[in-house]
């Protein structure tokens, strides 16, 4: 069958599935939320906290970029995984003992402050549009290969895809849909990566082989790898620092705290059974999550290897311009994929040396996407990836979505500006929220700051400088009164947002970065991507200077954070 | 509130925060350890295709992320159950 057809029926088919669940577990029952509160298992549970948090950035970029960056590209993978044993050991299972629906309702409380509600709730406006302005790069450049579009006219149809999905709301929350994405998700990313992996070394796993020798010779994958990208000029992939070693010391470190201060990861716990459950649940999420992880990086390797050696078949030898395979054609025509002969010779030449490099444009976010059909698989296949990179930035978009609406709707406007608000108005303006964080998102995204994963990390940078040492400290010591965590919170974030800001520009409109982009204009060597630990750090220590300075947090305070360190006891957070 | 007496409760929280503390050693070790300050060091040795650091940069780190948690969630209900907290 003709491959776009076929694009089209699988994504159909996918849509129709979790549309088809949602509409179903709702009929069953109405009382679905709250069964997902108590009566799921910790393995569904984390297989849906998995597919919520897996997004375009994991699917469709991630693989690309370590594609490009080899060894720095660890990072993202220590960082994004690394995160959730914090999370497990330092967050969840107390902020569970709690119990309650919101991470600003939380530092509210702890603090026994308003303003600090309300700088929470600012903090996670400013990460979770961040956040979205990634998926959005993601949702463009997939549904501009979808539809054989350039990139803007993806993107547009994205926007509009994204909000009606999220304006169809409660369908995020149902747990059932979630797994059937993870499983599409998670069967489009494995299936042409153990393809793939059969074609280059004849071993299925791709984790192991990724560590094995090629067929037919006894020369090691990795070492072919480094040998291909190095005879381009390039650096051997297997050893390639990102930037420094502190800038990857950082750049983990940011990502891994950013993870657990994620208002809507931390949310997914909030709806396990028990304190202990949480704990568990985070162990199993990782799990699913780590079957993608450990996989991404074969992936990158292998694509990476596959695109080098059609471009360059062998050494000095570069495929003719005329000669292209469709693939290059496709990706053409979304503008991603750029080719400008140079030397007027016809042959593709590529290489390291911008001067006589003639892959003039190669966007690393399209090269999991494009991955399958560079290694020539049956089409079916190249469909069934198209349909888990919408499933991923789809669900994830809708997710942060929801969070900055519900934020701004319940927390802003109910819980400070207006209490008295009819539930309509909540409604209503929930919907106004969503609509204008997808047009600015959106067109934020024409020109995003970074490739998808980067501009994410940007965000969880933003988390880790805000909202995980407020949530940290209000938990582990008792002595970090409201002024401490207020200007805590605004020390850690505003050195972050400024720190990005010179150098990205002011809402990362590039033209208004007054300190260029360089490496030269960095603080020690740290790419603004890395940054958020550096804002923790300040967070931390603001927090702890001003509140050594001010009085003590009241009595009741004092007991509650007793409280939350003890799983069980006191109030049980049944009504969710 | 609980039926812990605020010394049990505190004990409680300590021999928490020790084992926390030793799992975080771990968690340091092979992701920050093993895979980016001592990498260079590590490359040296192979396994299979891999050189030892980055494959714990990629691959290492991850595994042991998972065992942590769910060691951590063992331990922990171990000692929930020592402190008679287990039942609700």
């Amino acid at each position: 069958m003709e491959l776009q057809t076929l694009i089209y029926l699988v994504v159909g088919f996918t849509f129709a599935l979790y549309i088809g669940i949602a509409l179903w577990s709702r009929a069953g029952s109405t009382t679905d939320f709250y069964v997902a509160g108590g009566g799921i298992h910790p393995i569904a549970n984390g297989m849906a906290t998995a597919a919520d948090w897996m997004s375009a950035a994991s699917f469709i970029s991630m693989a690309g970029l370590i594609a490009f960056m080899g060894y720095g590209g660890s990072v993202f993978l220590m960082g994004w995984t690394g995160g959730f044993v914090l999370l497990a050991m330092l967050l969840a299972p107390y902020l569970r003992k709690y119990g309650k629906f919101t991470v600003p309702e939380f530092i509210g409380d702890r603090y026994y402050s308003r303003a600090a509600r309300a700088v929470a709730v600012l903090c996670l406006i400013i990460c979770s549009v961040t956040y979205v302005i990634g998926q959005m790069k993601g949702v463009g450049v997939a549904f501009s290969r979808f539809l054989e579009v350039d990139y803007g006219t993806g993107l547009l149809v994205g926007m509009a895809i994204v909000f009606c999905y999220s304006v169809l709301g409660g369908m995020k929350g149902i747990t059932y849909t979630q797994i059937a994405q993870y499983c599409v998700l998670i069967l489009a990313y494995t299936i042409p990566a153990i393809f793939i992996s059969l074609q280059l070394t004849g071993n299925p796993l791709p984790q192991l082989g990724f560590g094995s020798t090629m067929t037919g010779s006894d020369t090691y994958l990795l070492d072919r790898l480094d040998q291909v990208v190095t005879e381009l000029g390039f650096h051997e992939y297997s050893t390639d620092v990102r930037l420094s070693t502190l800038n990857m010391f950082a750049y983990t470190m940011s990502l891994m705290i950013g993870t657990a201060g994620l208002p809507h990861v931390i949310i997914r716990f909030f709806t396990v059974p028990r304190a202990r459950d949480a704990r568990s649940s985070a162990g199993w999420a990782l799990v699913f999550i780590a079957i993608l992880y450990t996989t991404a990086p074969a992936v990158a390797g292998m694509a990476r290897l596959n695109f080098m050696t059609t471009i360059e078949p062998a050494p000095g030898q570069y495929l003719a311009y005329n000669a292209r395979p469709q693939w290059f054609k496709n990706w053409e025509k979304t503008g991603l994929l750029g080719f400008e002969d140079k030397n007027g010779d016809g042959l593709i030449q590529y290489s390291a040396d911008q001067s006589v490099n003639e892959m003039v444009k190669v966007d690393n976010d399209i090269m999991v996407l494009a991955n399958p059909e560079i290694a020539r698989l049956p089409n079916w296949v190249i469909a069934l990836v198209a349909a888990g990179g919408l499933a991923a930035a789809l669900s994830t978009a809708a997710g942060l979505l929801l969070a900055i609406s519900s934020s701004i709707s319940h927390d802003l406007l109910k819980g400070m500006l207006m209490p008295q608000i009819s539930e309509r108005a909540e409604l209503r303006a929930s919907r106004i929220a969503m609509a204008v964080a997808i047009l600015g998102a959106g067109y934020l995204g024409f020109d995003p700051p970074d490739f998808a994963a980067g501009t994410v990390a940007l965000a969880f940078g933003l988390a880790a400088s805000s909202i995980f040492p407020a949530l940290m400290m209000g938990i582990f010591s008792s002595r970090i009164n409201k002024e401490g965590a207020i200007a805590g919170m605004l020390a850690g974030i505003g050195v972050t947002l400024c720190y990005v800001f010179q150098h990205k520009g002011i809402m990362f409109i590039e033209s208004t970065a007054f300190l260029g982009n360089l490496p030269q204009n960095w603080f020690l060597g740290i790419e603004p991507n890395a940054f958020g630990v550096v804002g923790a750090v300040v967070n931390f220590t603001v927090a702890f200077a001003v509140s050594r300075c001010t009085a003590a947090p009241p009595e009741s305070v004092q007991e509650l954070v007793e409280s939350i360190r003890i799983p069980v006891g006191a109030a049980a957070a049944a009504e969710h | 509130m609980s039926r812990l007496s605020k010394e049990q409760a505190r004990q409680y929280w300590r021999r928490n925060l020790m084992l926390m503390l030793k799992l975080l050693v771990v968690w340091f070790v092979v992701s920050f350890g093993c895979g980016i300050l001592f990498v260079d060091t590590l490359n040296q040795i192979e396994l299979g295709g891999y050189k030892l650091g980055f494959w714990f940069a990629q691959q290492g780190s991850i595994y042991v992320f998972v065992v942590l948690i769910f060691y951590y969630a063992r331990r922990m209900a171990a000692l929930d159950k020592e402190f008679g907290l287990e039942d609700e």
